[in-house]
């Protein structure tokens, strides 16, 4: 409900002590063949311990970039990333990632796809397929376990992918656009697979996405970017109860909040 | 949603591609009467050359008929020549084949991976593949002796270009994303090759085997006209200079079956660990 749209400059929300993931001043500069592209400028923000919050902005405002800077796939030009309150310098196992693409291996079976992580991390074979197997029944793909990436559809790849990013327990889940290459409908199925399957194994979810319905229906928190260079300039409470799911689509409250968060973003 | 797999390595391999798609023809439908039409073709050709052979406008030692080609070839078998001139010619292609693929394989990983090498190495390996090894095999004899050591050195010349430069395209062609997945599971740099570049680059390497199989079998051949006294090619050589144009052409169909095997099997290498790639 509060829906201050300028926040910048004041400490980031959320205490940090309880945040598990935090960044903190973080600004980011490309150079390319032309000139440099500054993509964020001055970003700050604290992820609490199972808390989803989501992040919407125009394209190409530095969305992906800030979910890289906080994976660790890229060190920030400034400003650092705190994990438990110690700097990132590299990506961390305890950080899962999901892209827009599926991003599977196609020479791996959608079971060997799920377990990817398990074997890099030499957990013990029959460990392995037991927390496959259950893996395959969380993200409803029992009857796919053998089959190959090339034979899916986009939706079912996305699933394996967040199977894959679960499997070995991270307690932060970051995702680009998860569902952006899903159609309308199979879209508004995957956020509430994905409202099931976090009920189920409440983690830290931080989630980019272009989709104002889909960031309220799921998060407890929406952060708005501005065009480039990005900053944040809208952090929305989400008061609407849990569980959620997707009957929450046709009421007034939530029509009121993604109405506000629209202005927010029109604004910039 | 996957990735496009990569799979320019197979482009130059697009004889097979035609091979494995046929026009669409129209045919009566439940017969297999059109698996008929090569092998009929193939009997008119031996036809042709028979008559050909039989018109008397060309001396036998000119052109010989196919049974006298049969004749010779039979007796090469019998005298066991034909086994111990094809087994040093296999020697010789595979194990170019194999220091070739390797060599070209380490030194293509490096420099798709590491940058300095890439500026470094690059002009000269462009510089280098200008260099027409068949025209410096007689060095390569002087160098290293007419034994089966500067035939191996040729075939291993030949088919590192092509097994190089597929294997700098097929290391390259690996998504970031997935390499930025390997890096977020904190993979180790030989877990990352094991469970990504290897897999990921290996339709594009065995693209590059099948070329090379064939390739090396030429290097061979090569190394042995310019010097040797064993071998397929040394077997040609010697027809030639006794007028025993059977000879001649027997060998040069014994080295045909040869190149044929490489291929086939590198093409099986093909179906049994790229079967993946027929899954959509
Ligand atoms: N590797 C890169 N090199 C140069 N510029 C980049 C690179 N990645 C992204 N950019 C630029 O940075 C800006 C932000 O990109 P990105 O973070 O992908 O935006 P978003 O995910 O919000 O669409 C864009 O203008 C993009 O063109
Ligand atoms: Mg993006």
């Amino acid at each position: 409900m509060t829906g201050n749209a300028d926040e910048r400059g004041s400490p980031a929300p959320g205490a940090p002590e309880a945040a598990i993931l935090a960044a903190q001043g973080i600004s980011h500069v490309y150079e390319n063949g032309s000139g440099l592209v500054r993509a964020l400028d001055d970003v700050s923000l604290a992820l609490p311990a199972e808390s989803f919050v989501c992040l919407v902005g125009p394209s190409g405002c530095g969305k992906s970039t800030l979910l890289r800077i906080l994976a660790g796939l890229i060190p920030p030009t400034a400003g650092q990333v705190l994990l438990d309150g110690q700097p990132i310098l590299a990506p961390q196992r305890r950080i899962g990632v999901v892209f827009q693409q599926a991003n599977l291996m196609p020479w791996r079976t959608v079971a060997e796809n799920i377990s990817l992580p398990l074997e890099l991390a030499h957990v013990p074979p029959e460990e392995i397929r037991q927390r496959t197997e259950a893996m395959l029944d969380l993200v409803g793909l029992i009857g796919f376990a053998r089959a190959y990436p090339a034979g899916l559809s986009g939706g079912m790849a996305q699933r394996v992918a967040i199977g894959r990013a679960l499997i070995h327990d991270p307690e932060v889940l970051l995702l680009d656009e998860p569902f952006g290459a899903l159609d309308a409908l199979t879209r508004e199925q995957m956020s509430g697979e994905l409202l099931r399957i976090w009920a189920r194994h409440r983690k830290t979810v931080f989630m980019v996405t272009h989709s104002i319905p889909e960031a309220v229906l799921l998060a407890d928190r929406v952060l708005v970017m501005s065009p480039r260079p990005g900053q944040i300039i809208g952090d929305f409470a989400i008061p609407l109860p849990r569980p959620r799911s997707l009957a929450l689509l046709h009421e007034p409250a939530f029509v009121a909040l993604t109405e506000q968060l629209r202005r927010c973003i029109r604004s910039a | 949603m996957t990735h496009p797999t990569p799979t320019p390595g197979r482009a130059s391999d697009a004889l097979s591609r035609v091979a494995a798609s046929p026009f669409r023809l129209a045919r009566p439908r439940g017969t297999r009467l059109h698996l008929l039409l090569a092998p009929a073709f193939g009997v008119l050709l031996l036809a042709g050359w028979w008559l050909l052979a039989e018109s008397g406008r060309y001396a036998a030692f000119i052109v010989p008929p196919p049974s006298s080609v049969a004749q010779r070839w039979w007796r090469l078998v019998e005298d066991g020549s034909l086994l111990r001139h094809t087994a040093v010619t296999l020697r010789e292609v595979v194990s170019g084949l194999v220091i070739g693929v390797a060599a070209a394989f380490w030194l293509g990983y490096l420099i798709a991976k590491n940058r300095i090498a890439a500026y470094t190495l690059t002009p000269y390996l462009v510089a280098l593949q200008a260099v027409p090894i068949v025209a410096i095999a007689p060095l390569l004899i002087i160098w290293f002796g007419a034994g089966i050591a500067s035939k191996v050195i040729i075939c291993a010349l030949l088919v590192f270009f092509p097994m190089l430069v597929n294997t700098i395209l097929g290391v390259r062609s690996i998504p970031t994303e997935l390499r930025d997945l390997m890096r977020s599971l904190e993979a180790t740099p030989l877990q990352t090759f094991w469970h990504l570049e290897m897999p990921a680059a290996l339709p594009i390497l065995i693209g590059g085997l099948k070329v090379s199989a064939t390739l090396s079998v030429i290097g061979a051949v090569v190394g042995e006209f310019v010097s040797a006294s064993a071998g397929l090619g040394y077997l040609i050589n010697f027809g030639r200079g006794t007028y025993d144009t059977p000879l001649v052409i027997a060998a040069v169909f014994t080295l045909t079956a040869l190149a044929l095997l490489l291929y086939g099997l590198a093409a099986w290498l093909e179906a049994v660990l790229l079967d993946w790639q027929d899954a959509g």
